[in-house]
């Protein structure tokens, strides 16, 4: 270890930061969410890779059982925006409006800053080599204490 | 909060079962929070009567989809469940990808359903190192059975079987002849041998080699134990067999109660963790005087230029460890 892949916990020890991956939608396209979840394994971060056809329900009790740090969103299918608003509302129902939410795949950059608005924290368009996502995630991934 | 009334509050949350409280209390636990440590101090009393089940066999033999029909069958009876799914950290980053999550997303909406996946962090034996940890506060918060699902094991990763009730020994078809159920190893610990996938031809075969293991070690007048364990053939995809594993885990329950040995097994099972415990405190204590002076370096480069044996290094660290770096 000690490759920076760690956060510190509330004792001041390392852990490995943990992820969650999924992919929401009806599309069948897993190849965007099967990359982001190895590059985050090679990384060192622990990935939950929950797969295809997520509904922000069971991305949201994903997040909550698991204690994710992060959750990270792949959408290549265009809904985008009518995906994200019940994805961000499902979290806070469960009470994870902490968890540091990122997405990447085909999202227009004119949609951006929408999206953020709503706390989708950063926006990995096409192209966008993954090593930016690892490394905006060992940035940002929130240093948890206490419950709220 | 000062830290006694934090303790206090999650210690009383995750009692009332407050799910937020009960997975951040995991998180505390899986990384040796002292947090944790502290609240499963208070938890421990609550503990003690959830059925503990291991599952264990080799990779893609079948374990998540079979939890969850196991998942399915304990919500029919209108129990709690809890799944702790460990999957292995990577040698070389670290970093993991659990995927046994994907095969039991059906549970989403239930609040009786609470699955959490577990990297191994190189623990070994197919388990992690907090797992029982995770498995006691899940007790406290009244989830009853706890399924702890092992890292697809191979034929000798048998710790689990010392630190569950019941353990279900998982083997799929078409990985061998009848040699390999005559083998020593991960086959003499399952309560419940489980073959999964029985829709396949080569199933029953694999059922028929695996009832005679017992017959062999009668003709043999081996010793044996008391418990004549089940051969369950089960399909996930025609949803058959599961009546008769689920009536199997019960009456290995029931066993276990009537003629005393859940006395024994607990035993063995507190034995075995915290025999565990020592084990780590003690490598862990090790690991750091020698990975800091680059003593165990050195250690290497001999043992490489053939100077001295591996044991003998191994002997030299040891010796200088106990004489002026105890581990704290």
């Amino acid at each position: 270890m000690g490759t920076g892949q760690e956060l510190m916990s509330a004792s001041g020890q390392s852990r490995p930061i943990r992820v969650l991956v999924a992919k929401p939608g009806l599309d069948g396209h897993d190849r965007g969410a099967k990359v982001m979840a190895r590059a985050f394994r090679d990384a060192g971060f622990e990935v939950i890779y929950t797969g295809l056809f997520q509904t922000p329900q069971m991305i949201a009790n994903a997040a909550l059982q698991e204690d994710v740090d992060v959750v990270g969103i792949s959408i290549l299918s265009g809904a985008h925006m009518s995906l994200f608003p019940p994805i961000m509302d499902a979290l806070r129902d469960v009470g994870r409006e902490d968890v540091l939410v990122v997405a990447g795949g085909t999202i227009p950059t004119e949609d951006i800053p929408v999206l953020n608005d709503i706390g989708v924290a950063k926006i990995f368009g096409p192209g966008t080599p993954l090593q930016d996502a690892v490394a905006y995630i060992r940035e940002h991934a929130p240093d948890r204490v206490d419950l709220p | 909060m000062t830290d006694a009334s934090q303790r206090a509050s999650l210690s009383e949350r995750v009692l009332a079962g407050d799910r937020r409280a009960l997975a951040r209390l995991l998180t505390s636990i899986e990384n040796d929070d002292p947090l944790g440590e502290q609240v499963m101090e208070r938890l421990f009393p609550h503990t003690g009567s959830a059925h503990l089940i291991g599952i264990t066999g080799p990779p893609g033999g079948g374990k998540s989809t079979l939890v969850n029909e196991m998942i399915r069958a304990y919500r029919e009876m209108g129990r709690s469940i809890a799944v702790i799914a460990i999957d292995p950290s990577s040698p070389l980053t670290g970093g993991a990808a659990l995927g046994d999550r994907i095969r039991m997303q059906e549970w989403h909406a239930d609040p009786g359903v609470f699955i959490r996946s577990m990297a191994s962090r190189r623990f070994g034996g197919g388990l992690a190192r907090n797992a029982l940890a995770v498995a006691h506060a899940f007790d406290a918060a009244g989830f009853d059975p706890i399924i702890i699902e092992t890292v697809g094991t191979g034929q000798d990763e048998v710790a689990i079987a010392s630190l569950a009730m019941t353990t279900l020994l998982v083997q799929a078809p078409g990985t061998g002849d009848g040699v390999q159920t005559l083998k020593a190893g991960a086959l003499e610990i399952g309560d419940v041998l489980v073959v999964t996938k029985g829709d396949r031809p080569e199933a029953i075969e694999l059922a028929r080699d695996l009832r005679n293991l017992r017959q062999l070690g009668l003709a043999a007048g081996s010793e044996l134990s008391r418990w004549d364990t089940p051969v369950i053939k089960t399909s996930a995809a025609r949803r058959e067999g599961i009546d008769s594993l689920m009536n199997a885990i019960a009456a290995h329950w029931s066993w276990l109660e009537e003629t005393g040995e859940m006395e024994i097994r607990v035993r063995t099972m507190i034995n075995t963790e915290i025999a565990f415990r020592v084990q780590d405190a003690l490598l862990q204590g090790i690991r750091r005087p020698v990975t800091r002076d680059g003593g165990m370096q050195r250690l290497v480069e001999r043992v490489a230029a053939r100077e001295i044996t591996p044991l003998l290094a191994a002997r030299e660290l040891l010796t200088r460890l106990s004489h002026n770096d105890t581990p704290p």
